[in-house]
């Protein structure tokens, strides 16, 4: 079994997890910038981390045989804060030029605030005038709805980003149907608590097919799996569901929403597991 | 969009089998949850915001059948569509409190 983590924030991991996943059989993954759980007090720190992302953790990765990209922007819990989201956006540019950056993310909302919204526009500007990819962040419990709902509203101001180039992530049963009605790629992001479990997102699957969704364990510094990705697998098999949906799911799928970037280039060895459909 | 009418491949009796014993251990921690509450204060079942949307919540398990999880998931949910003028708090709290927009 092959798959890829396309939501997975290694900083706050242990090297023994990067070991995990590639035993499982994880061959790439792609880190979205997000919160430390602190805020950064300069855009300097900010840029520390942006180094981090696209310097250290490749590098980490590929002990493992592991493929590591990123993504970079101002996450939704700092973005209330205009004055240090306006300066970070303003360093995006040379970042997203890095040779492992796929995009902008994780932008979005967190709280709906006015502040947030300003943010997140100006990231979706940014990347609808570069031609990037996107990976939105939807808020957390009681603020999903709202802020999803508010989150694809902008999105559909911006029609010069097509929504085969968003990701919204952190995708749950009451917001998925939005987000695919209207073309854009829905993200399960498997959680012990505080988004879905393996077992609803196999739920989703059997609902709404296979069609523009990505599973990812979204593993971070709070309660959180590394190898939530083949727990997902294992769900979709204790359904007696086929290993070919399962391959669709968890690595065909991703390959086709990143290799959208001409970045995303799959490890030695790993190709011959895409079917000749997707090229 | 609407759901595809796909179901599991396995039959209703086989997912019983299968989701029968986890899904009882995860209502009796439910049950034990709601008596250490009363244990400790049985007035916070009513005054508690939180506990309020729980009880809703699951009086929506015993509800019609079809999509459950779509009633809790808006059981829990801010309903509202306006953004926030400021930020009041970082953290979500995991329902919304429908009697702040009263007292406010």
């Amino acid at each position: 079994m092959r798959y890829i983590d396309h939501h997975a924030h290694m900083v706050s991991r242990t090297t023994d997890d990067y070991q995990q996943m590639a035993l499982s059989g994880c061959v790439a993954v792609t880190e979205p910038a997000f919160w430390a759980g602190w805020d950064r007090s300069t855009v300097e720190g900010m840029e520390d981390y942006f180094r981090q992302l696209t310097g250290f953790e490749p590098r980490r990765a590929a002990q493992y045989r592991v493929q590591h990209y990123a993504w970079v922007g101002m996450n939704p819990k700092e973005s209330d804060n205009r004055e240090l989201s306006k300066d970070i956006i303003a360093r995006l540019p040379r970042f997203l030029e890095l040779p492992t950056v796929l995009g902008v993310g994780e932008i979005g909302l967190n709280r709906v605030t006015r502040n947030e919204i300003a943010t997140y526009t100006e990231q979706i500007e940014l990347a609808a005038a570069h031609g990037h990819l996107v990976l939105i962040h939807t808020p957390h419990l009681e603020d999903k709805y709202k802020g999803t709902r508010i989150s694809l509203d902008v999105l559909r101001r911006h029609p010069e980003l097509p929504p085969g180039r968003v990701l919204v992530d952190h995708a749950e049963e009451h917001t998925i149907e939005a987000i695919l009605e209207h073309g854009y790629w829905a993200g399960l992001t498997l959680y012990p608590q505080t988004k879905i479990s393996p077992q609803r997102a196999v739920d989703v699957i059997e609902k709404y097919g296979p069609d523009r969704i990505l599973v990812a364990g979204a593993c971070d510094w709070g309660p959180s799996d590394p190898i939530a990705v083949p727990r997902f697998a294992m769900e979709m098999r204790r359904r007696r569901l086929p290993e070919s949906l399962i391959h669709r799911v968890i690595f065909e799928n991703p390959v086709t929403f990143l290799s959208q970037s001409p970045k995303f280039v799959l490890p030695e060895g790993v190709e011959d597991a895409v079917p000749a459909r997707l090229g | 969009m609407k759901p595809h009418p796909r179901t599991s491949p396995l039959s209703a009796t086989e997912l019983v089998d299968e989701y029968f014993i986890e899904n009882r251990t995860k209502l009796l921690d439910i049950a034990a949850f709601l008596d250490r509450i009363d244990r400790a204060d049985p007035a916070v079942a009513s005054s508690d915001f939180r506990m309020r949307a729980f009880a809703e919540a699951l009086a929506a398990l015993s509800g019609p059948p079809g999509d459950r999880i779509n009633t809790v998931q808006q059981v829990f949910s801010d309903p509202r569509t306006e953004p926030l003028d400021a930020l009041d708090r970082k953290g979500a709290l995991g329902a919304y409190d429908r009697n702040a927009e009263v007292r406010s």
